[in-house]
């Protein structure tokens, strides 16, 4: 590689819940093993497995009685978010001495762009000083862009660096199945068989415009991410990064029946949301709803709002409303979120209406900074709406405390093709 | 949500005194083993970040000389803990 080209890693930790497990659970070192989620509240599926349960086939996502079917004697634990953060910490505390371009993917991957130096040697120790601290390894991709150090990350695992360079992307990259590239998910893998296209190297030769008219604008980026032409720098994040949207969904322990149980569930998530974007100090302009039955069929609906707001009564309005014009009861539902975009920060000058009562909107708004103080200090079921009360399962949620860091889009402000 | 904490024989959690420096170092001095024995920490040699894969953990690893011998104390978070020999 020149010295002036760029030097990005991408770095995977391996099998990552299902390490951290392990490491810190010596008895079932050695022993096939998932992190699941909850049965009893349906959330009952494959988070993560080690190598041994993925000798046996089971595969993330699956539900655990088919993973247990496939491996008897598979031992199931329930997952440690808090510890998995605090190893999201640590791995960069150690990337943060060798650079501060580091832009996490989730909790367990990141790109960091370490140009000006020997990249393969920065990916060496980086892995050992991950193993000897933190005692789990990572794989990591070397390349002179994001796409193709992710793509290396992936090849040899675990505890193992890839070089994909200008002079060996073909002979590496290209032979691999089209869905490895970031971006096809199944529809698009679909689309591009039928074109005859199954791999990354027959995805590069396809031209261009004949993938815009097959993809639209995804086409285009999907071309140029196969010929090792994507140019996109990797993001200073902080972990508080610039955020696009807050949201909350939930998979309910027993299915939504009625318009009365969407009410109770959309409280409990606007509560959490509302209650983040306080934290953040922002507001929103856009209310957006997810909602999926129990065919497991999902619709996105969303709507703007008259003025931003954070108070939680009025997002799940909103959302109440959004749900009434487009959600018909022909199946129960399985899971509901709450999503707030179009983020404006919540200090600055604001357009105020003639027709609403400005004053009660800031008591409401002072009234639940309220609630999350008396929250903080006592508990998330301290103070509670009575309309929660209605039904305890449902209402008892708490998906502020349950909340995860999920990766964000690798377009961070669109597609920009 | 709080981190929910594993226990295994070969963990030790084990009360220790220290010297916290304005620095903000932390020098252990001695620990209560858990038969109730107390051991004075004759010299820290090493202070790293670790992982114990016998006791299932990690933390700041702290090289201890202890009657001669060399012992592990990790500082977990706010607690610290030994590995069984």
């Amino acid at each position: 590689m020149s010295p002036k080209e760029r030097v990005i890693l991408h770095s995977d930790m391996n099998n990552f819940y299902a390490s951290v497990e392990c490491l810190h659970r010596p008895e079932i070192r050695g022993k096939a093993v998932v992190v699941g989620g909850d049965e009893e509240a349906r959330h009952g599926i494959v988070l993560a497995k080690n190598y041994i349960a993925k000798k046996a086939g089971i595969k993330t996502a699956e539900t655990l009685w088919q993973a247990r079917i496939k491996c008897p004697g598979l031992i199931v634990v329930p997952p440690n978010y808090p510890l998995y953060l605090r190893y999201a910490k640590y791995a960069r505390e150690i990337y943060e001495c060798y650079t501060d371009q580091i832009e996490p993917f989730g909790l367990d991957e990141a790109w960091l762009d370490v140009s000006g130096n020997d990249g393969v040697m920065v990916a060496d120790e980086i892995r050992q000083r991950i193993k000897a601290e933190l005692g789990v390894t990572v794989s990591i991709g070397v390349s002179y862009n994001k796409i193709f150090a992710k793509l290396g990350s992936n090849i040899k695992k675990p505890d193992a660096t890839t070089l994909v360079s200008r002079e060996n992307y073909q002979a590496i990259a290209w032979p691999l199945p089209v869905g490895d590239l970031l971006y096809v998910g199944p529809s698009t893998q679909k689309k591009l068989y039928w074109q005859g296209v199954s791999t990354i190297g027959e995805l590069a030769a396809m031209p261009v415009d004949c993938l815009q008219r097959l993809l639209g604008k995804v086409g285009c980026v999907l071309h140029a991410f196969a010929n090792g032409l994507d140019q996109s720098p990797v993001a200073r994040l902080s972990q508080e990064s610039l955020i696009k949207s807050i949201g909350n969904s939930t998979t309910t322990p027993r299915d939504l029946v009625c318009d009365d149980d969407v009410r109770i569930l959309l409280f409990v998530l606007c509560e959490s949301v509302c209650a983040r974007m306080r934290e953040q100090g922002v507001l929103s302009r856009t209310v957006a709803i997810t909602v999926r039955d129990s065919e497991l069929f999902s619709v996105d609906r969303q709507a703007k709002l008259k003025a931003p707001s954070c108070i939680s009564g009025e997002i799940a309005d909103a959302a109440m409303q959004l749900f009434r014009q487009h959600y018909t009861w022909h199946q129960p539902i399985r899971s509901l979120g709450v999503r707030c975009t179009d983020l404006v920060p919540a200090g600055g000058l604001q357009q105020i209406s003639f027709f609403d009562d400005e004053v009660n909107r800031q008591r409401r708004e002072a009234l639940e900074r309220t609630v999350d103080s008396i929250r903080n200090r006592f508990g998330h079921s301290s103070v509670q709406r009575a309309a929660v009360w209605a039904d305890q399962p449902l209402g008892s949620i708490n998906p502020k405390g349950d909340h995860v860091i999920h990766p964000v889009g690798y377009f961070k402000d669109g597609m920009k093709a | 949500m709080i981190e929910r904490q594993y226990d295994h024989p070969d963990k030790i959690y084990v009360q220790v005194e220290a010297t916290f420096y304005p620095d903000g170092r932390i020098e252990p001095k001695s620990f209560l083993w858990d038969d109730g024995r107390r051991f004075d920490i004759d010299r820290v040699t090493d202070v790293r970040r670790a992982a114990s894969l016998k006791a299932g953990g990690i933390g700041t690893r702290y090289t201890c000389k202890v009657l001669g011998r060399t012992a592990y104390l990790y500082r977990e978070e706010d607690k610290w803990f030994m590995e069984r020999r």
